[in-house]
């Protein structure tokens, strides 16, 4: 593996071989010094274009866990502002002496182009609503924690799925993994064209409640609301939220999971957000250590300490 | 006196393709002479296997000149065109300031003429600043020549000015060129909508965003009278809409891009921006059925929608890279390999067919006495598509394998481009 940059066409023993070492960084992660000299004196460029808080941060405290130094960049500060080219920024922080780049943008394929220019090895971070692979793997490693084994299970993926990279990352590595995945949005924000698409879609939230060990809510982005994607956020509670009431009607073992940032209130209710079944934080906990094992198999790093 | 004589060459004559091998004789800008076998005068040229025929004319070219020459500008792109076959384009107005004025106008045709390789036409906005919001000068831009109009890069949404324009225009027989791409359908749009777009989460342009401005037009071309000219048609719903409106009689013309026609939305796949352009490249049915427009006469014309783009312009990902790509350079290649037409029908739409749109009465000609804009055009010759003679490099036809060659453009009688060797300017730059 020379990249990481999307979840389309990872084959099971790629998926399976960077969630075993998360597992194992998960570990490290919770021992008295959090920390291992893997990746001591590799650099990791974090080159987020578009603003994030989280997934930055989580690749950074990654990286450090490693032993590994970072770069920072962001947009606020950057020369994108006045003109400058994304291969020309990218070519600069290379310059600096970046060891593998983590690429977040919102534009289509910005890490294949910035893999295409840096040749340095590229970690998607988020491309536009394509591709977000170390969301999936996060998520992928909080499910096979939780149930043993992703096969078998059967996912709901509930909510924006036309706008959402964490959706088209979570289908690929979900199935691959065994699992089965109904998408569920209205109309108007699931893809227009979802053939060659491993999963079942539906319009129906109720309808498929009860059936699945997994509803992952994505976020809805308000605003959406008002380009008229849906007509109201009241509504689209109503028909998509997950409130208190569709949790209860959940099978008594089903967990509930979100890429966060939450919107309480909207996509999910508080009563919801803050039940044990909610895994949200172990999500998270979850990022770090799959960001770990992505960084450590993609520079190369040696297990001995 | 400048003489020149082609020889042993299929010529593709005012009727039609002239009977065995024949020589042409070019004298002082003119076509002096065509037949068998004829006695040289000046150096004579051996096209054996090859097509002579009248030199291409674009009547979709973006010249960047004004105020874009990073890109391309009129003396680059008069190169590009002959190193094509191409003897005119028809410079887009979408340039800064926009083509909304009679000077304006006459600037392009100025530069174009102290170039030299090519002539230059100028066509003329719809509105003002291509804002949609009224009328262009039309008056002033129909007293410098342009008889083309178009706000080309976007629709002229509003209907009643559209209407007003028509009326205005088709009294003095001036052609409404539409880019008909409807924006709220295309909001946000990067790509063609359906099974790519829908994978890669970037925003469709369905295929209705084009055909419900060409059937509204089409009612408004009723209403008024007016010539009304397709740009780019990507759709084969669209094709079907030029077709039945051609059969009831209304006047109407289409073009077709070398890009649309090769190219489809797997191409975009790899998310490399070389690939973007609008309209969007479309499904494999759609191509099929733009071929077989051109092949039934429903298309009329091959235009390049030439847009160049610097380098550093495309180094972007996808939605931050502009739209366009160029193609003065292959067209004529892709059209002989993938619609199949014979000589006399590739001159139509690539020579005839946009010189009557464009109203170029010594252009889409080639007969004894007419002036010497020829093209000598190798269909099996392999293209050269190891660089770009254009300023811009933003060609999906770099590197490809493409079967078919510009041996030689003559431009009133000069010799413009010789294997893309291309001859120098006429005139200074200005």
């Amino acid at each position: 593996m020379k990249h990481l940059l999307t979840m389309e066409g990872v084959d099971r023993a790629t998926l399976d071989s960077l969630l075993d070492d998360a597992d194992e960084f998960y570990e490290v992660m919770h021992r008295p010094i959090p920390k291992v000299p893997a990746l001591r004196g590799k650099t990791v460029a974090t080159m987020f274009f578009e603003p994030s808080t989280r997934t930055k941060l989580s690749f950074e405290r990654a990286a450090k866990a490693l032993s590994a130094d970072t770069l920072s960049f962001s947009p606020g500060t950057s020369s994108l502002k006045k003109g400058e080219s994304l291969k020309d920024t990218v070519l600069t922080v290379k310059a600096m002496g970046a060891d593998l780049m983590v690429v977040r943008h919102k534009s289509t394929g910005a890490a294949w182009r910035v893999a295409e220019w840096a040749d340095l090895p590229v970690v998607n971070g988020g491309d536009g609503a394509h591709q977000h692979p170390t969301q999936a793997l996060l998520d992928a490693l909080t499910l096979r924690q939780h149930f043993g084994s992703l096969d078998g299970l059967r996912i709901a993926i509930v909510g924006d799925i036309r706008h959402s990279r964490v959706a088209r990352s979570d289908v690929w590595a979900f199935t691959t993994l065994g699992a089965e995945v109904t998408l569920v949005a209205p109309p108007t924000l699931l893809p227009p064209d979802l053939s060659g698409w491993p999963v079942t879609a539906s319009t129906d939230f109720d309808d498929v409640l009860t059936e699945v060990d997994a509803v992952y809510v994505l976020r809805v982005q308000a605003e959406r609301g008002g380009a008229s994607v849906f007509p109201s956020v009241a509504e689209y509670r109503q028909r998509f939220g997950m409130t208190d009431a569709r949790f209860a009607r959940l099978k008594p073992d089903t967990i509930v999971m979100h890429p966060g940032p939450m919107i309480r209130g909207i996509e999910i209710d508080g009563g919801v957000a803050d039940d044990p079944r909610c895994k949200v934080l172990e999500q998270v906990t979850n990022g770090v250590a799959v960001r770990m094992a992505v960084l450590f198999q993609l520079l190369g790093g040696s297990r001995d300490e | 006196m400048s003489e020149l004589t082609l020889q042993n060459a299929v010529v593709v004559g005012a009727d039609g393709v002239l009977d065995g091998l024949n020589d042409v004789v070019i004298v002082d800008g003119i076509v002096a002479q065509i037949g068998s076998n004829l006695a040289v005068q000046g150096d004579a040229i051996d096209c054996a296997g090859a097509w002579v025929g009248p030199g291409f004319v674009d009547v979709h070219t973006h010249l960047r000149e004004p105020g874009e020459e990073w890109k391309e500008d009129i003396e680059t792109g008069s190169r590009a065109a002959a190193a094509g076959g191409y003897t005119a384009v028809v410079a887009m107005p979408n340039t800064d300031p926009a083509t909304d004025a009679g000077h304006l106008a006459r600037y392009v045709a100025d530069r174009g003429a102290q170039v030299g390789l090519v002539d230059v036409i100028p066509s003329g906005c719809i509105t003002a600043g291509r804002a949609g919001e009224k009328l262009a000068h039309l008056d002033e831009l129909s007293a410098a020549g342009v008889t083309l109009f178009t706000d080309d890069g976007d629709s002229v949404a509003d209907a009643g000015l559209l209407r007003r324009a028509m009326e205005y225009l088709a009294e003095r027989d001036g052609v409404v060129a539409q880019h008909c791409i409807d924006a709220g359908l295309a909001a946000g749009g990067e790509m063609h909508e359906g099974e790519i777009s829908s994978r890669l989460g970037m925003s469709g342009v369905p295929r209705e965003a084009e055909e419900t401005v060409i059937a509204r037009d089409l009612s408004l071309v009723r209403l008024t009278g007016v010539r009304y000219h397709v740009q780019h048609v990507s759709t084969a719903g669209a094709v079907d809409l030029i077709r039945d409106a051609k059969a009831e009689g209304l006047r109407v013309t289409a073009e077709a891009t070398p890009h649309h026609l090769y190219f489809d939305h797997t191409s975009v796949r790899d998310m490399n921006p070389t690939y973007k352009m609008m309209p969007p490249l479309r499904e494999p049915a759609d191509l099929e059925a733009l071929r077989d427009g051109l092949r039934t006469g429903v298309i009329d014309i091959v235009a390049t929608d030439h847009a160049p783009h610097a380098d550093h312009e495309k180094d972007h990902p996808w939605e931050d890279s502009p739209f366009g790509v160029t193609g003065l350079e292959w067209a004529a290649a892709v059209v002989n390999m993938v619609v199949g037409l014979e000589p006399e029908g590739f001159f139509k739409v690539l020579s005839c067919n946009p010189a009557a749109l464009a109203g170029l009465a010594d252009q889409g000609r080639l007969e004894e006495g007419s002036t010497a804009n020829l093209v000598v055009f190798d269909p099996e010759g392999i293209a050269d598509t190891n660089g770009t003679v254009s300023r811009s490099s933003n060609s999906p036809y770099l590197g490809l394998e493409m079967r078919g060659a510009v041996r030689m453009t003559i431009y009133r009688g000069r010799v413009t481009s010789r294997d893309r060797s291309v001859a120098d300017p006429v005139g200074a730059a200005g």
